[in-house]
């Protein structure tokens, strides 16, 4: 399969996931510039990193939107192509409306970075099918505004229809809120889209995807995809 | 043509938590304000915009504000405009 990674002015772990998916995975994998004006073809999966585009400034992601590259990241994702957005992409897919919900700044006010246990609520998507269901794996965090919000209706909506895909959890995949490192409601710590397309989540499967990093927790995530284009 | 001048207020939509500003809050009752509450902090933005009159120049804003400015999913904005 193939993937697309988009590097915004800001953008810094655009390389990790050209790694994780080039490197780690075996896939192809090209580097897509926020000025471009089409996707190349043959892409069956972009990558929105994280990072901090265009400083973050206004609010995280709220400028990336309107980069060119997006008009054509939202056509593909309407067309039925496949988009992750990790930490700040998640951000920026909520903000290109692709995304239900915004990210708020953490409860804590504190930049949290350090590893957190995610518990696998829904393996049937493209992007978790080689998980099991309820599986906890380790998967670092880096952001300040991580805390997923959305109104009450939104919440039911992705809670009835199983698109919340992990939750902050114990390492034996207890939820509860001494586990949820930024005030996300109900432990969210990633969700799609109604149609299973769009992932977006605020931790970085693609920093752990060679154990001499530390652990490769996060590279099921992109054997899930690879499997699921085979 | 007629030149205004904006000034917009963005804050946190009433009903989601303020960190920021409850964190101002507890640390002004720690240096014996007791009497201040309900503190919410927000974004300030001014801005100058070209319009046929006030009506069509509020209008502008309206849809800039929901457009990028602000967002709407979680923050109320107020603009306030005068003639330049």
């Amino acid at each position: 399969m193939k993937f697309g990674v988009v590097t915004f002015p800001g953008s810094n772990c655009d390389h990790d996931a050209i790694f994780a998916t080039g490197s780690m995975l075996g896939a192809d994998v090209v580097n897509l510039w926020h000025k471009d004006t089409s996707i190349p073809n043959g892409i069956d999966c972009i990558i929105l990193p994280g990072g901090f585009s265009y400083g973050d400034y206004l609010r995280c992601g709220a400028i990336a939107r309107f980069s060119p590259i997006m008009k054509e990241v939202v056509d593909f994702a309407n067309k039925g192509g496949y988009v992750m957005g990790i930490c700040n992409g998640f951000q920026v897919l909520t903000e290109a409306g692709l995304l239900p919900g915004a990210l708020l700044r953490n409860e804590s006010l504190h930049f949290i970075c350090k590893d957190v246990y995610l518990k696998t609520i829904n393996n049937s998507s493209a992007f978790t099918n080689k998980l099991a269901l309820d599986q906890v794996i380790r998967i670092p965090i880096a952001h300040g505004e991580g805390n997923y919000f959305a109104d009450p209706d939104t919440i039911k909506e992705l809670e009835d229809n199983n698109r919340v895909i992990f939750r902050y959890s114990s390492p034996d995949g207890i939820v509860e809120q001494e586990f949820n490192p930024n005030g996300s409601i109900n432990n969210i710590a990633g969700i799609i889209n109604d149609k299973g397309n769009v992932l977006g989540m605020m931790p970085h499967p693609e920093r752990y995807s060679d154990k001499r990093l530390g652990c490769d927790d996060g590279i099921a995530m992109f054997e899930s995809l690879n499997s699921f284009f085979k | 043509m007629q030149n205004y001048l904006a000034e917009i207020k963005i804050t946190l939509r009433q009903g989601i938590l303020d960190v920021q500003g409850k964190t101002v809050e507890n640390s002004l009752k720690a240096i014996d304000f007791p009497m201040i509450s309900s503190v919410r902090i927000g974004k300030f933005v001014t801005l100058a915009v070209s319009a046929e009159n006030k009506e069509k120049a509020l209008e502008i804003l309206d849809a800039a504000c929901k457009g990028l400015i602000a967002n709407p999913i979680i923050e109320d904005y107020f603009i306030d405009i005068k003639e330049a």
